[in-house]
């Protein structure tokens, strides 16, 4: 990666001064990542111009290192290329005093804005060029933004010219590089909010996209986002930060009408009308329907199955288990599963609750789901819920033809999933009942539907 | 009791249990004689948990800690001493237990200088306040205790009955009987011999010793020698049931005495000398034909048995602790240690408690749960052929049965065997008896059950023996299975990973070919077969002649004739009409050869490749190759034009001139490496697929067919319909014709050169064996270009190459092998309609194995 800054200013030798760096000769900086290489392509008294090569290894980036989802464990990627959070660190290192606004020799240069320009290659651009535009023009940077490459517009050659220190220039991009490349090659730790407001004085805090560039900065956590922002403005201190796209595209589509809720609230309803003992929610995944029954005097015990274990960890602190204040050992278990087997972890229960989960089995996992739960593990009562597919054609942003959710693997209008209802009915000796969850549109029914099925 | 002559001997590894009032001098007598470390003193840990070595009032809580830290050390087989006053055989008690359960031995050192000389010390200490009384009390305890400390369990009772033996005793430390250690051999281990003389000669023979016998009917002698100074370890089980067990013991005998040969105890073999000794012991198991064929040998050979047979141990532990030998195995944690546990599980191994259809006692797989590091050889289990598993290998493959003497060559593990000369005794389980049960539930086997799957898995397999997957391999597979693959009935099968060749040293190269052939040619394959590789995604089709067929045989539901499954068991194309036009395109071909006529089948499963590799994998290189290959070129073109500024006016540039111009004309080639790979899918007519094996048809796995017939039907099917299927381009090279090698490295070269990934080479037999056991099936030898795709831009720069050369093999082959072994077992059972659960156990675990962390770049 590449980056060059250059000034007009005269004589524009004293470039070299303001960097430390003398224009003639080739400087060599040593990195725990690679080398930093420093050399001058133009110095003339006219324009004077320093370039940054980063020289990083990329087999030393990769090598040594396991399995998992860390940055640098995809073997073949970006990293060594691309300017990201190494072109910072390798310039606070190789430019350190000019980066702080001291020279020795001409302190009254390094105080004054003068005429610069920096250009950065290749840059990612995780926000597109209209991000970049959001990030430095509040600055008063005039931006060029040239996309590279034939195919996704990821990268670019970045050139910002304006009159400003010299260190102010390099601040910004410091912080500004790893915030449109979105991730970072370290930990980052509660010391990265100190860093940040120490770079951010007196520019950060009224940036425009002040809390973009807080969270991205510090990876999207969440808590430290929360800290770093208080600490810039105490007053927004009850603001939540809202992440920035993670919410499900179901979620997003069914928003308006807090769905899942509702969906949630009439399957507790449900099983409260019938008050069983021992409840099992096949595919429980967070633990969000637990959560609600976790409240209810008359479920005794409890218990989640999920294929996901992350979703099972996640379902276990939502739910305090073996936490102070958490429900009493033994009230509830999760346990790793699926219905593709018969598992006698969850056979004796009272109850079992499908919800939104038939619709993420492939239609040739049903038989076998179905004789597990109907057939062998056969509790007194089963509830089953999933969208009714007549219902799509009233989410203004849901294309014909399409599913609420990429992995659903069909989505059964109302008379599909009456027949399936009817037809579990008579093989497996239980009587369905069939409802509606949401609004309800006289045409198309409600956007859910419901299933309980008792023997 | 050994009332020494002030000479103690201890064994190396024991629980030494003190054993003395107060004031007797204990903790003086165990500083001088074991290292502070060894010595766990009560008092110590009195202070340690209430800042007062004489609290009496926390005494359960201080010897908690001493049992904790005594236990600690014995697990990890270090000698530990029990300070303590050990007066009462309830005190001693918990020591022998404690002993009993890490298999140390108990050894109590008895310290009694006199009743005067005790209270006489106490007086001088003013921490110890009480009177001459309880010091009196104390020692006649003990005295009144002593004889009875054998019955207590102690294995060594050593008594020092005055001041004098106190200070004058001496201390020396022993190996245990087992522990041979600093033997390094080399060894032969062979397996049960059971009275096989004539087998036992010539497998000797075989091994190279030489066996000479002298004197007449009676009286004969044996001298047997290895001229390389090998020595001989018997498993153990040297007796009955064969036609001469005289002769097997007089070799045994001399060559034990001749000290090259260790015997471990068998069952068999303690049976014998109980007999001998005139114990009551059933005369059942083949005893009575040794005791026939004893009753014509002379006095002087009977006489000489019982110490024979009285001084086989349990087990030898040998070269460095790299060794175990016991005769019905032994657990990692009782090696080199002794109690009666460690014999009994040496001599019988271990049981579930049930009994079997024959009558015979069902035995608890300890080898498939064994995690040491030290190689155990085992015998007493009849098997069909020894293998390895978990770092052990039962090498009792039933000679007396009919079935083979073996031999485990030590250090070279090499089998080597001789065939039984008959069958000496009928066996009464069949050897390899089928493990399924035949219970007749098939529909209830159709549902797979949570417990086939989760958990600790071990799964019999005929190509490897025992596979093991782990917990989490087998959690973290569950979700997949579940969630994103084909339905269970489909997926009869899942294809192994395959490894590279070894690296090559050749400049500018991570792999060739020479080095394939090499591996090949070291483990005594003759011939290879090389088959151009395709890059695109690997595919296991299932081909129906019709939607009936589909449900009859796979039990599936729908209207499906077939289906098309990518390595981890994924739906192939997620549109069910392209599987189903593909799967129509190969039926065709499949008819015009009147295949289903010539195979008997109405299905087949083939492994074969599909192309294009952008079919499956375009996310892949748009998100990742294609980011890797814009930012690298751009990065170096902006660098190299700035360098060139800055050369043009002063300084010296060239070394880094030179340097960023290589570093951009890698990142140039990379933008090119998958040009080959890519091209866009409308419809059936741009897919290419290469079959290459056909694993299965009805009744048959065609792992017994060489790759000559697999490939040559795989030319037959490019010829029948060549719009959708892809020649492979093959040759079949003789390992020891240099010719023949360097013309298939030029071919090699050429199709790499040309933008092809490389090409597999395989021992022309499906399924190969050498000395070492099952060969790699395949190994891959990926051409320069297409490395650079998976290794980086920069991978062939000389400094980076001479990194990347550092890659481990070992991991890699060991899952091909695994899953290899699992794939072909997956097969095996399908083809023999077996319960879904059976297949599927296999097929499950071979994407449980996929899931251990292996270099991907592998």
């Amino acid at each position: 990666m590449f980056l060059s800054i250059a000034t007009t200013h005269r004589p524009a030798t004293d470039l070299g001064f303001l960097l430390h760096k003398h224009p003639d000769r080739l400087h060599e900086v040593e990195l725990t990542f690679g080398k930093a290489w420093i050399f001058y392509p133009e110095a003339r008294e006219e324009r004077c111009e320093a370039a940054l090569v980063l020289d990083i290894d990329p087999i030393g980036l990769v090598r040594g290192k396991g399995q998992g989802d860390g940055l640098l464990d995809h073997y073949v990627n970006d990293r060594p290329y691309a300017a990201s959070s190494f072109l910072s660190v390798a310039f606070n290192k190789a430019f350190r005093t000019a980066m702080a606004g001291t020279c020795a020799v001409r302190q009254d240069l390094a105080d004054s804005a003068i005429p610069l320009e920096a250009v950065i290659t290749p840059v990612p651009m995780r926000g597109g060029e209209a991000l970049v535009r959001q990030l430095f023009e509040p600055l008063g940077w005039n931006i060029v933004v040239e996309t590279l490459g034939p195919a996704q517009k990821l990268y670019a050659r970045l050139k910002l010219a304006g009159s400003a220190r010299l260190s102010t220039l390099l601040t910004h991009l410091y912080v500004l590089i790893p915030v449109l490349d979105d991730t970072k090659h370290y930990w980052v730790g509660e010391d990265e909010i100190d860093k940040l407001l120490k770079r951010g004085e007196g520019w950060l805090d009224s940036h425009p996209a002040k809390d973009l560039i807080v969270r991205r900065y510090l990876r999207h956590r969440g808590i430290l986002a929360r800290a770093a922002l208080e600490r810039l403005a105490p007053q927004t201190q009850d603001e939540a930060v809202e992440p920035e796209v993670k919410t499900a595209p179901e979620e997003t589509l069914e928003a308006p009408i807090r769905l899942h809720d509702a969906r949630l609230e009439a399957v507790t309803a449900a099983l409260r009308a019938i008050g069983p003992k021992s409840v099992v929610d096949l595919g429980c995944g967070e633990g969000k329907l637990l959560q609600r029954l976790v409240r209810e005097s008359w479920a005794r015990q409890l218990i989640g199955l999920d294929p996901a274990i992350h979703a099972l960890e996640r379902a276990s602190r939502r739910l305090k288990l073996q936490q102070p204040g958490g429900p009493p050992e033994g009230r509830i278990a999760l346990i790793h599963g699926s219905l593709t087997y018969r598992d006698e972890r969850w056979a004796g229960a009272d109850a079992a609750a499908l919800v939104e989960v038939i619709e993420h089995l492939d239609p040739d996992r049903l038989p076998l789901m179905e004789r597990i739960v109907f057939g062998e593990a056969r509790p007194r009562t089963v509830i089953v819920t999933t969208p009714n597919a007549d219902y799509n054609a009233l989410f203004p942003t849901l294309a014909a033809g399409a599913f609420r959710h990429p992995d659903h693997r069909f989505e059964w209008t109302r008379a599909e999933f009456g027949a399936w209802a009817d037809r579990i009915a008579s093989a497996y000796g239980y009587q369905p009942a069939l409802s509606f969850i949401g609004p309800e549109d006289a045409q198309l029914g409600a956007p859910s539907q419901m299933a309980v099925f008792s023997r | 009791m050994r009332n020494s002559d002030h000479h103690i001997e201890i064994p190396d590894f024991s629980l030494i249990v003190l054993i003395g009032s107060s004031g007797s001098g204990k903790s003086t007598f165990a500083s001088k004689h074991f290292r502070p470390t060894e010595v766990i003193s009560s008092d110590h840990c009195r202070g340690l948990v209430s800042d007062d070595e004489n609290d009496q009032s926390i005494s359960g809580d201080a010897f908690d800690l001493v049992r904790e830290i005594a236990g600690k050390r014995l697990k990890n087989r270090r000698l530990a001493v029990i300070d303590a006053t050990n007066v009462r055989a309830a005190d001693r008690k918990g020591w022998i237990e404690l002993a009993r359960r890490w298999h140390a031995l108990p050894v109590a050192i008895v310290i009694d200088p006199g009743i005067d000389i005790c209270i006489e010390r106490n007086r001088t200490r003013p921490d110890r306040p009480f009177g001459g009384e309880v010091v009196r009390r104390m020692v006649s305890e003990i005295r009144r205790g002593l004889r009875g400390l054998e019955r207590e369990g102690f294995r060594q009772v050593w008594k020092l009955s005055s001041a004098e033996a106190v200070e004058a005793a001496t201390l020396a430390r022993v190996p245990l009987w087992t522990d041979k250690r600093t033997e390094h051999g080399p060894f032969d281990v062979i397996g049960d011999v059971h009275g096989c003389a004539d087998e036992l000669q010539a497998l000797l023979a075989k091994l190279g010793y030489e066996v000479a016998w002298t004197g007449s009917a009676g009286e004969r002698q044996v001298a047997v020698t290895h001229p390389q100074g090998r020595k001989v370890v018997f498993v153990g089980d040297l007796t009955d049931r064969g036609p001469n067990s005289p002769d097997v013991l007089r070799i045994a005998t001399s060559m034990v005495a001749a000290g090259i040969a260790h015997v471990v105890q068998g069952n068999h073999d303690r049976k014998l000398e109980r007999w001998l000794a005139g114990r009551e012991v059933a005369i059942a198991h083949g005893l009575q034909q040794t005791i026939d064929q004893l009753q014509s040998e002379s006095e002087s050979f009977r006489a000489a048995l019982p110490k024979f047979l009285n001084q086989l141990r349990s087990h030898v532990w040998l070269d460095q602790g790299r060794l175990a030998v016991a005769h019905a195995g032994i657990k990692a944690e009782m090696i080199g240690r002794g109690s009666g546990a460690v014999r009994e599980f040496a001599l019988f191994g271990e049981t579930t408690g049930e009994i079997d259809e024959f009558g015979l006692p069902v035995r608890a797989d300890w080898a498939a749960h064994y995690r040491g590091d030290t190689t155990v050889v085992y015998g007493h289990t009849p098997v069909l052929a020894a293998e390895w598993v978990n770092n052990t290998i039962c090498i009792d493959t039933g000679c007396v049965f009919g079935g083979k003497l073996t031999a485990l060559r030590w250090p070279e593990k090499e089998l080597v065997e001789v065939a039984a000369g008959k069958v000496w005794c009928e066996p009464v389980r069949p050897l390899a008896a089928k493990t399924a049960d035949a219970s007749a539930q098939a529909a209830a086997d159709q549902l797979l059950d949570i417990m086939d799957v989760t958990g600790r898995r071990w799964i019999d397999t005929e190509l490897r023996g025992r596979i093991v997957v782990a917990e989490e391999n087998a959690a973290a597979a569950l979700e997949v299975m579940s969630r994103f693959t084909l339905a269970p009935q489909w997926l009869a099968y899942l294809p192994p990973t395959m490894s590279p060749s070894e690296t090559s040293l050749a400049e500018g190269w991570l792999e060739r070919p020479e080095e394939a052939f090499a591996h090949f040619r070291e483990r005594g394959v003759v011939e290879v077969v090389c088959e151009e590789k395709h890059m695109g995604s690997r595919a296991i089709i299932a081909l129906c002649r019709s939607a009936e067929t589909a449900r009859a045989r796979f039990g599936v539901t729908g209207n499906e004739t077939g289906a098309i499954w990518t390595r981890t068991g994924r739906a192939f194309f997620s549109d069910g009409q392209m599987t189903e036009g593909v799967l129509a395109r190969l039926r065709g071909a499949a008819d015009t050869l009147s295949l289903w006529e010539e195979l008997g089948s109405d299905w087949l499963l083939l492994d074969a490749e599909i192309m294009p590799w952008s079919a499956k994998a375009n996310s892949l290189i748009e998100s990742q190759y294609a980011p890797v290959a814009t930012s690298s070129a751009e990065g170096f073109a902006a660098v190299n034009e700035a360098l060139d500024r800055a050369s043009a006016r002063s300084g010296d540039f060239a070394v880094l001139r030179e340097r960023f111009a290589g570093r951009a004309e890698r990142a140039a080639l990379y933008g090119k490496a998958w040009a080959p790979y890519v091209w866009p899918v409308t419809g059936i007519g741009d897919l290419k697929i290469a079959p290459f094996h056909l694993l299965a048809s009805e009744g048959r796995v065609w792992f017994d067919e060489d790759h000559v017939w697999h490939m040559t039907l795989a030319d037959r099917l490019a010829d029948a319909d060549a719009g959708i299927v892809t020649r492979t381009q093959w040759r079949v090279v003789a390992l020891a014709d240099e010719n023949a090698c360097a013309d298939a490295v030029s071919w090699w070269e050429s199709l790499t050169g040309a933008g092809g990934e490389g090409m597999v080479v395989k021992p022309r037999n499906f399924v190969s064996r050498g000395t070492k056991g099952l060969i790699q099936p395949a190994l891959k030898v990926r051409g320069r270009e297409y490395l650079r795709i998976i290794y980086g831009p920069e991978y062939d720069a000389p400094d980076n190459l001479v990194r990347l050369r550092q890659r481990g093999l070992g991991g890699k082959r060991a899952l091909a092998l695994r899953e290899f072994a699992l794939g072909h077992e997956a097969l095996k059972r399908f083809v023999a309609r077996e319960p879904l659960r059976r297949i599927h156990e296999c097929v499950f675990a071979v994407l449980a194995l996929e899931s251990e962390p292996i270099d991907p770049r592998l």
